[in-house]
């Protein structure tokens, strides 16, 4: 169902994902947030950003970039038809902002048995243009075993 | 610096609540801006296909939409240093009446030595809870 050899295998980084201020827009509309920080270029200077500023949430966006390598991954052996998101978090060194060019890289966490289900936790390192390390983002699918 | 006095804070107390009313407009939105297409987010038939009741949230959506209550209460959503969620149970969202997700926040740890908070969020859809261990740490 999945191969737990993949325990501790990372995938290759991702090209870089250029934050664009509309995209932020975008996103924060489509989760309801209504902070001026994320529309208004201004507000989000006056707090100290350079520019607008990504909902916490937003990093899921890269992050899914990076999970598309491993559910490509032949030696993963992922059903992704089979998958429901169990848990997920994003711990943040800084706030994503328009502008910022974001890379990501994904490591096999754990692969753990559950009856007939497996659970497969991911974290994903996302780093700036200046390789910085900007969130972690880590998130457990839970691969439903065939019935 | 917030508005925040952290010395005045006790745990246990509530931030705020905010009712949101999740639609099939909302749920296409998110599918866009997300780049989450998975169909059982948006067609009936896929999701029965499936063994679903119907079309539910993106799991994504609810995370992003229950933390508000902390960026609402804190005012700089840069502030939320570290935000996780367990999803425990689908929100179903009605093709006509959509689906209202309440969202809940309480304290529920001070860090008065690295001015960190923990909001404990709770999030609730057709009397379910819908996240399980919530929590968003907020820097003050």
């Amino acid at each position: 169902m999945v191969n737990a050899s993949v325990e501790g295998k990372t995938y290759a980084e991702t090209d870089p994902y250029l934050v664009g201020r509309e995209k932020i827009r975008e996103f924060a509309h489509a989760v309801k947030a209504s902070n001026s920080m994320h529309f208004d270029v201004l507000a989000a200077q006056a707090a100290g950003y350079l520019d607008v500023i990504a909902p916490p949430t937003f990093a899921v966006v890269i992050q899914e970039r990076s999970l598309t390598s491993v559910l490509a991954d032949k030696e993963a052996d992922i059903d992704f038809s089979r998958v429901v998101h169990g848990d997920q978090r994003f711990i943040h060194a800084r706030p994503i902002v328009a502008g910022d060019e974001l890379t990501s890289q994904l490591t096999v966490a754990s692969v753990k048995s559950l009856g007939a289900h497996a659970m497969v936790t991911f974290e994903t390192k996302i780093h700036d243009a200046a390789k910085q390390l900007v969130c972690t983002a880590i998130s457990t699918l839970v691969v439903r075993g065939a019935e | 610096m917030t508005h925040i006095n952290i010395a005045s804070l006790e745990v246990g107390q509530e931030i705020g609540s905010i009712e949101f009313l999740l639609t099939r407009d909302s749920l296409v939105r998110y599918a866009g801006a997300s780049g989450d297409f998975n169909p059982i987010h948006y067609r009936d038939d896929f999701a029965k296909s499936v063994g679903l009741d119907g079309v539910l949230a993106h799991g994504m959506l609810t995370m992003g939409a229950a933390v508000q209550v902390a960026v609402d209460w804190v005012g700089d959503p840069g502030r939320i240093v570290d935000y996780g969620v367990r999803f425990t149970k689908p929100v179903f969202v009605d093709a006509k009446d959509g689906a209202v997700l309440t969202v809940t926040g309480k304290i529920g740890e001070i860090d008065a030595e690295n001015s960190i908070v923990r909001i404990d969020i709770s999030a609730v859809a057709a009397d379910l809870a819908v996240l399980g261990k919530a929590q968003a740490r907020v820097r003050i």
